[in-house]
C-alpha cells in the first residue's frame, strides 16, 4: 500500500498456482468501470484488493473483459509502486526509508530485519509468513525512525529493537 | 494506519443532551498520534463514559494539532480555559479523568500547553500563526457543523451575499499575492486567470494531494486535519474558472486522509456546497470526485498528475500547452496544491487586504513546515513568511537533539537543496530561499547535525530521484543513475579525484535537458550540497575519509582498552559476533567480522567503543 522505494518483483510469477485465482470475483468491479473513461488504474487497484496482488490470469482477463490493451495494462501496473505481480505473505513488513528515517539509521534497522527474516528487500519469506519493503516514508517522521507490521507502527527503533519486534511476531506465529 | 473501529458516542451524547457539559476531553486522532497509541487511549476514556454513571465530559475526536513530539495528545477544556496534555498513556487518561475532570485539579506535571497556566510548551503555539492550520486539531474534521463554526463555508456565502463575480474573485486572489504552495511559487491568480480566460463546456479544477516527498507531511495532516477547507477552496476556484468537475488526486498511502475527504465530500454534498445551484448561486454547478494515486513521484507534476488521472501511466509531456489550455480530457484544467486551495476561503473571507498582513514583499501569508530530522520539537509548525531559519529551528524546534551541533537543513526534499547553518538567518520566503540554491518545495525541513554526512544524504535523494525518474527524458533517466553511481562510490571511500567536476557538469546538464520539474530539480541536493560542503566531498574522495562519521566504508569500531571493564555487553548485542572477550577482560573487535552496524557503540555504558 505505501510507495515501496523499489519497483520490485517486475517479473509475474509464473511459479505460482493460477489455478485457485477466481476470476468470477472480478465481475462486480468490470461492471462498475466496464465503459467508462480512464479506468486501468482503477481495475487494477480493485484487482489487487481482491487477491492481494495481481496475478497474469486476471491481466488477460481484464484486458479481454475491458477491451483495454494488454501491454497498457501491464505498463501501468508495472509504473506504479503500489502494484504487485507476486503474491505477499501473511505479514507485510514496512521499513521506512523517508528522510528523517534515513538520518536517524533507518538502513541498520533495515538490515537487521533482513538478517532476522532472512529474506532481502521486496522478497516473501519461504513460510510465506512475512514479506519486507523498503518504503519512501510513513508519514510519522517524529517517531523515526518507524517500521510498520500489518497495520501497527513501531517508532524510536535502532536494530535491537526491530529484531526483537520481528522475532516476537515469528513467536506468535508459531505458537 | 487506518483507524481502529471504535464504538460511536452518539448515544452518550443523546443521554446527557438534557445537562449542560462543563468539560470537554479532546484527543488527537491524526496518522502520526494513532501511529503513538492515540486510539487506545480514546478507546480507554470512550469505555470510561460507556462504564461510568457519573460523566460529566464530552468526549470529541480531533486530527492533528502539530505537536508530533508530544503525540498522544489529550486536551481537556474547562470553564477557566485549555489544557494540553502530552505523551497520554491510557494509565494517564484515566489519571487526568479522575483528578482533572472530577476533582477539578489540572495535573500540571503532565500538562505541554495551556491559554491560562504557565507550561513548558507555551511558547510553540505563540511563535506560530495558524491561518491554514486554524481548525487542525481544534475541530472535529468528520463533522461539517463544527467547522462551519469556525466560519467554514462563509467564504461560498459570501459570493451570493456580496454579489461577487468570478472576476471578483480572481481579482481578490491576485491582490492576497497567494503563491504556489506545492514549491512552484507561482502567482494562483494568475494561474485561475488563464483557465478563465480559455472557453470551454467542461473545465476542471484539481486538487494535487499526491505529497511524494519522504519525510513531508503537511498536506496529510491537513486533509485529515481540515478537510472542508480544501474543500471549499476548490468550489471557490471552480466559480471563478467556471469549471464543473473537481478531482482530489490524494495518495493512496493515505488511507485516513482518504477516509476524512470522502466523509467531507459526502456531507458538503448534503448541506448545498456541491452539486447544482451551489450556495443558491444559480446555475453553479460543481462536484468532486477522489482519485487514489498508485504511488509514483513524478505524479506531483501537473501534467504527469493529468495522465495519471485519466488511467494512464504518469509520464509528462512538454508545455505549452499548459493544463490552462489543454489539461484532464483536453479541456482546461487548474491544478492547485492542498495547502494553496486551503488559503483561499481565508482569503476570501477575510478579504485580501487582511491576509497581505502577513509576510514578506512578494511572499505573502504564512507557510506550513514539517519538521523532522535531529530536532528536539518533530512537528508541524505554520509560521509567516520572513521568520529566519534559525527561529523556526531554536525557538520552535527546540534545538537540535542530544546538544549536538547544527549542520544544516534540507528544504524542499529530493528537489531542494541544502541550507548551511551559517545561513540560518535565512528568511523564509521564495526568493531569499532561491538564493541560497535550495527551494521553498512544499514545506519539508529535514534538520541534520554534525553526525549526518552530506554526501551520503545527497546520495540518498539522487537514490530516490534515480529510482522515480519516469525514464522518457535521457538525461533524467541515466543522468541521475551515472550522478549516483559516482556518490556511491565516493561513499565508499573509492572515489575519484574529477568526481566533483563531474557531477557538477552532469547535474548542471540535467538540469538542462529534462522536461519536467523531477530532472530539472534531481541535481540540487548533489550542486548545493557541494556549494556549501565541499571539503566533506574532498575528505571522503582524497583521505578517504567521512568526517561526519557516517559512511561505514570509511569508519573503524575500535574498543578503548583503558575504558573497557568486559561487562561482556557489547559482546552480547553484536549481531555478527564479531566482538571476542571474557567477562571482566578487555573485548576485542574482529574488523573482518565487522559489519558496523554500531550498537556496541550505543550500548556501551563505558564510552569503551571509539568511532574512528
Amino acid at each position: 500500500m505505501y510507495m515501496r522505494v523499489q519497483r520490485i518483483a517486475l517479473k509475474p510469477d509464473l511459479t505460482s498456482n493460477t489455478i485457485d485465482v477466481d476470476l468470477s470475483l472480478l465481475q462486480p468491479l468490470i461492471q462498475k468501470y466496464k465503459g467508462k473513461k480512464g479506468i486501468a488504474i482503477s481495475l487494477l487497484q480493485g484487482a489487487q484488493d481482491i487477491y492481494g496482488y495481481i496475478p497474469e490470469v486476471v491481466f488477460e482477463y481484464l484486458s479481454k473483459e475491458t477491451g483495454i490493451e494488454l501491454s497498457i495494462l501491464y505498463g501501468v501496473a508495472t509504473f506504479y509502486t503500489q502494484f504487485r505481480l507476486k503474491p505477499v505473505g501473511k505479514n507485510i513488513v514496512k521499513i521506512c526509508h523517508g528522510t528523517a528515517c534515513h538520518v536517524q539509521n533507518a538502513t541498520a534497522v533495515g538490515e537487521a530485519v533482513q538478517e532476522v527474516l532472512n529474506v532481502k528487500d521486496g522478497e516473501t519469506t519461504s513460510d510465506s509468513l512475512f514479506t519486507l519493503e523498503s518504503v519512501a516514508c510513513l508519514g510519522c517522521c517524529s517517531l523515526a525512525p518507524v517500521m510498520m507490521i500489518g497495520s501497527d507502527t513501531y517508532g524510536n527503533l535502532d536494530a535491537t529493537k526491530a529484531s526483537k519486534i520481528i522475532r516476537e511476531y515469528q513467536k506468535q506465529e508459531t505458537n | 494506519m487506518q483507524l481502529r473501529p471504535v464504538r460511536l458516542l452518539e448515544n452518550i451524547k443523546n443521554k446527557k443532551q438534557t445537562s449542560i457539559m462543563d468539560k470537554t476531553v479532546v484527543v488527537g486522532l491524526g496518522s502520526c498520534g494513532i501511529a503513538a497509541g492515540a486510539n487506545k487511549v480514546y478507546q480507554t476514556i470512550s469505555d470510561y463514559l460507556l462504564q461510568s454513571s457519573q460523566v460529566d465530559f464530552e468526549l470529541k475526536k480531533t486530527s492533528c494539532i502539530g505537536m508530533c513530539f508530544k503525540e498522544p495528545l489529550v486536551e481537556v477544556i474547562d470553564k477557566a480555559g485549555r489544557y494540553l496534555y502530552g505523551n497520554v498513556t491510557s494509565e494517564l487518561a484515566l489519571q487526568i479523568i479522575e483528578e482533572h475532570i472530577n476533582n477539578n485539579a489540572p495535573i500540571t506535571q503532565f500538562i505541554v500547553s495551556s491559554n491560562v497556566i504557565e507550561a513548558p510548551q507555551n511558547y510553540y503555539f505563540d511563535l506560530q500563526q495558524k491561518v491554514v492550520l486554524a481548525n487542525c486539531g481544534v475541530v472535529d474534521p468528520e463533522n461539517i457543523s463544527e467547522y462551519q463554526n469556525k466560519g467554514g463555508y462563509d467564504a461560498l456565502k459570501a459570493i451570493l451575499l456580496r454579489g461577487l463575480s468570478d472576476i471578483d474573485i480572481i481579482e481578490e486572489i491576485k491582490k492576497s499575492g497567494l503563491r504556489g504552495r506545492g514549491g512552484g511559487g507561482f502567482l494562483t491568480g494568475m494561474k485561475w486567470q488563464f483557465a478563465h480566460n480559455n472557453k470551454s463546456d467542461d473545465k476542471y479544477i484539481i486538487c494535487n494531494a499526491d505529497e511524494g516527498d519522504p519525510g513531508a507531511f503537511m498536506d496529510r495532516s491537513l486533509l485529515e486535519g481540515d478537510p472542508h477547507s480544501v474543500i471549499e477552496g476548490m468550489i471557490i476556484g471552480a466559480y471563478a474558472i467556471g469549471a464543473n468537475q473537481g478531482v482530489i488526486y490524494c495518495r493512496a498511502e493515505y488511507p485516513l486522509a482518504i477516509k476524512r475527504l470522502n466523509i467531507a465530500l459526502k456531507q458538503a454534498r448534503e448541506n448545498g456546497f456541491l452539486g447544482k445551484n451551489i450556495a443558491g448561486i444559480n446555475g453553479f454547478n460543481f462536484d468532486i470526485y477522489l482519485k487514489e494515486g498508485a504511488g509514483a513521484f513524478v505524479c506531483g507534476e501537473e501534467t504527469a498528475l493529468i495522465a495519471s488521472v485519466e488511467g494512464k501511466r504518469g509520464m509528462p509531456r512538454k508545455r505549452p500547452p499548459f493544463p490552462a489550455e489543454l489539461g484532464l480530457w483536453g479541456k482546461p484544467t487548474n491544478i492547485n496544491n492542498v495547502e494553496t486551495w486551503a488559503n483561499v476561503p481565508v482569503i476570501i473571507r477575510n478579504g485580501a487586504s487582511e491576509y497581505v498582513k502577513l509576510g514578506t514583499e512578494n511572499s505573502k501569508g504564512t507557510k506550513v513546515f514539517a519538521l523532522t530530522g535531529k530536532i528536539n520539537n518533530g512537528g508541524l509548525v505554520e509560521v509567516p513568511m520572513g521568520i529566519t531559519i534559525n527561529d523556526i529551528i531554536y525557538k520552535l524546534g527546540g534545538g537540535i537533539k542530544d546538544n549536538k551541533k547544527f549542520k544544516g537543513v534540507q528544504l524542499g526534499g529530493p528537489s531542494g537543496g541544502c541550507i548551511p547553518a551559517s545561513l540560518g538567518d535565512t528568511i523564509v520566503d521564495y526568493d531569499s530561499v532561491n538564493k541560497t540554491g535550495a527551494i521553498m518545495g512544499s514545506g519539508g525541513m529535514v534538520i541534520m547535525d554534525e553526525t549526518t554526512c552530506m554526501v551520503d544524504v545527497a546520495r540518498f535523494f539522487l537514490d530516490f530521484t534515480y529510482k522515480e525518474s519516469c525514464g522518457k527524458c535521457t538525461f533524467c533517466r541515466i543522468g541521475t543513475k551515472r550522478m549516483l553511481e559516482i556518490l556511491e562510490r565516493i561513499t565508499k571511500g573509492k572515489g575519484k579525484e574529477d568526481d566533483i567536476d563531474i557531477l557538477e557538469t552532469l547535474g548542471r546538464q540535467i538540469k538542462e535537458s529534462s522536461l519536467c520539474g523531477l530532472g530539472q530539480t534531481a541535481p540540487n541536493p548533489v550542486l548545493s550540497t557541494i556549494k556549501y560542503f565541499r571539503d566533506e566531498y574532498e575528505a571522503h574522495i582524497h583521505s578517504k575519509k567521512c568526517p561526519a562519521k557516517s559512511c561505514r566504508s570509511l569508519i573503524t569500531y575500535v574498543v578503548d582498552k583503558d575504558k573497557c571493564i568486559g561487562c561482556t555487553v557489547c559482546a552480547r548485542n553484536c549481531p555478527s559476533n564479531a566482538i571476542d572477550g571474557e567477562p571482566k577482560k578487555i573485548h576485542f573487535i574482529r574488523q573482518s567480522d565487522c559489519i558496523k552496524c554500531g550498537i556496541c557503540f550505543s550500548k556501551c555504558k563505558f564510552d569503551a567503543i571509539q568511532l574512528l
